[in-house]
């Protein structure tokens, strides 16, 4: 099932999505020797790492859905130098490849990222959070395919590392910024990225979220993530991660039929925390 | 590894079947007693996320998605059995106080930390609010194995729910109900402080709702006592996954799953129990 992917060669087609799966609190929860033997990933995606330390969002930052979840989590994290200096030496001990996500609030934060993070050898990949504002165009980069191009040029001319431009769904033209990412150097396209939602507290009309909206995941989003990569297949020649709301070998073998090369499972791995594996052994029956 | 690391027994990686040996009524809360073959044995203060192998979506708006989280009230090391205490309160809780014998549940657990036995010379006091009694029935088990003499308070709404307390055998213990139906009328914590009142050197181990911690929390810091309280939070995954059961500490967020669900009461910020 081995995987050639911007680069990298992977055991097989099934990762994590960003923010969905935490390895070094697996490995408290767990127990590092049994996450480490049966890896549900054959590579390793961290949560977003921003510039700064951040808190994250105030709760409540859940709201469940019949078939998925809207989450405003606010992409808490230790910022660069806390990453390098406490996560990054216990995710090099993985048993596989790392790729960092990194978001910027401008394009300044987004090539210190890179710079830094390319300057590291265990760092396999470097997957962009575009969906994000630029705080000084007040765009926002995945949504603006000259915003992203932009920002794709600069970021190329800072690394030789795989760059993975992860798309975000609320966006007009989606296919638009995947062809603007591959035309200025993109080595990879991953989709999608959460859909915007909200809640309402019971009984009443204000917002359940503390950030009010949140992003919407899980098998509700899986058909429009299905025609994205489907859609974005057709317009770009480099490789995609597709995600959303894979639960299921099936699942994954959809993406990957309308054109992924790489399935990542996100909200799955809530409900169960091997769901890559599973996923794998579903998809690898399916003859996929 | 953190230091809270030595209060957890880890779970083993993934979830697992596990089969409802039996379930019964006390009072308002349902007894879920199921068969973990194999399982570690967990430490008073952990919990599992569950969720029903089958008709596990049911709710009239397709909830539950996502798995529950419940403390374990017992464990009976001989047979591998857990037990669980149930309150209804959502499409997730009814759906798991509906299963029967032989009917099986998703399992994945023990997750979080436990509590923390206090210096001999210090008496342990148990302060449950409700269905909070829950891993205070485990802590107090755990405690008389270890030949300490805890002292229990817990409190109800009416005398239905109170019934839960029988789950503590023939241990002595103060009983509130807000009705007053049962025991004395009135809230734990008031109890609470007048027990502490008569207490050589105590440490506090509480849980039940926000405010009622909050209380246990407040007292305790006045009469510069340690405390350490339970807290639940909303969870969508139960092993530091998702980042969305966070409570405010004085050192910012902090996972409930992972850093808790024990957590010392001086380290939870002002107004995050409120
Ligand atoms: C560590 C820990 C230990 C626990 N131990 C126990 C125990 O031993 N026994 C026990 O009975 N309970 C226990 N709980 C609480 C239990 O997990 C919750 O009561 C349960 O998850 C509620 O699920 P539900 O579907 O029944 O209700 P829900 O409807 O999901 O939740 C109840 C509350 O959530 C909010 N809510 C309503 N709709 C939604 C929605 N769509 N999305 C998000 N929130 C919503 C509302 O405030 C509602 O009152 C524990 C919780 C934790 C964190
Ligand atoms: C709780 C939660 C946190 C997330 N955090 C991030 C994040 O930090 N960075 C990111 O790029 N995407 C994040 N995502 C989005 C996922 O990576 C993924 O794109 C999305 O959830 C769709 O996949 P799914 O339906 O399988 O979950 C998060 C999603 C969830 C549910
Ligand atoms: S419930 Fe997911 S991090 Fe705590």
């Amino acid at each position: 099932m081995t995987v050639r992917f911007g680069g990298l060669e992977l055991a097989h087609p099934i990762i994590n999505a960003s923010g969905t799966f935490d390895a070094i609190a697996a490995a408290r929860a767990f127990g590092r020797a049994a996450l480490y033997e049966r890896f549900p990933f054959s590579a390793f995606v961290s949560k977003t790492v921003t510039l700064a330390h951040r808190e994250g969002n105030s709760p409540p930052r859940l709201w469940e859905l019949g078939e998925g979840m809207i989450n405003s989590i606010g992409l808490p994290n230790r910022g660069l130098a806390g990453y390098l200096e406490r996560d990054l030496p216990e995710l090099s001990t993985l048993p596989v490849p790392l790729i960092v996500n990194v978001m910027g609030f401008a394009p300044d934060e987004f090539a210190a990222l890179v710079e830094a993070f390319s300057a590291r050898r265990e760092v396999a990949a470097i997957e962009l959070n575009v969906s994000c504002p630029n705080v000084e165009s007040g765009l926002i980069v995945g949504a603006d395919p000259r915003e992203c191009s932009v920002l794709v040029g600069r970021l190329r001319t800072l690394t030789a590392k795989p760059l993975i431009v992860k798309l975000t769904p609320n966006a007009a033209d989606v296919p638009a910024v995947a062809q603007a990412a591959e035309a200025a150097g993109a080595d990879a396209v991953s989709l999608v990225n959460t859909l915007r939602g909200m809640a309402l507290r019971p009984g009443c009309a204000e917002p359940w979220l503390g950030a009010k909206t949140g992003g919407v995941s899980g098998p509700a989003i899986h058909a429009i993530a299905l025609a994205q990569v489907h859609e974005v297949a057709a317009r770009v020649s480099i490789p995609i991660v597709g995600m959303g709301g894979v639960r299921s070998g099936r699942d994954a073998h959809r993406l990957l039929s309308a054109g992924a090369t790489l399935v990542a499972v996100g909200t799955e791995s809530f409900r169960d925390p091997q769901a890559g594996t599973r996923v794998r052994t579903e998809l690898a029956a399916l003859g996929a | 590894m953190s230091a809270g690391d030595t209060r957890r027994t880890e779970a083993p990686f993934g979830r697992r079947l596990a089969t409802v040996d039996a379930a019964r009524e006390v009072g308002s809360y349902r007894v879920m007693r199921l068969s973990d073959r194999g399982g570690p044995i967990p430490r008073p203060g952990q919990f599992y996320m569950l969720s029903a192998h089958d008709g596990w979506a049911g709710g009239s708006d397709g909830r539950p998605f996502l798995p529950r989280a419940l403390s374990y009230m017992r464990h009976r090391p001989e047979t591998d059995e857990l037990e669980f205490l149930l309150e209804v309160v959502g499409p997730g809780t009814a759906r798991l106080a509906e299963l029967r014998a032989g009917e099986r549940v998703w399992l994945t657990g023990p997750l979080g930390v436990g509590f923390e036995a206090p210096a001999d010379e210090i008496t342990p006091v148990l302060v449950g609010g409700g269905i909070g009694i829950v891993p205070l029935v485990a802590w107090h088990q755990q405690l008389r194995l270890n030949d300490r003499d805890p002292a229990l308070l817990l409190g109800f709404r009416d005398a239905s729910h109170a019934a839960a307390a029988r789950l503590l055998g023939e241990a002595e213990m103060t009983i509130t109900t807000d009705d007053g139906s049962l025991g004395d009328q009135g809230i734990v914590t008031a109890a609470l402080a007048r027990a502490l009142a008569q207490q050589g050197r105590a440490a506090v181990y509480a849980c039940g709702p926000p405010a009622m911690l909050d209380a246990v929390r407040g007292i305790c810091a006045r009469q510069g006592l340690d405390a350490q309280l339970a807290l639940e939070a909303p969870m969508a995954c139960g092993f530091g996954a998702c980042f969305g059961c966070v409570v405010s500490t004085v050192a910012g967020y902090r996972r409930v799953c992972l850093d808790g669900p024990v957590f010392d009461a001086a380290v939870i910020a002002d107004g995050a129990l409120a």
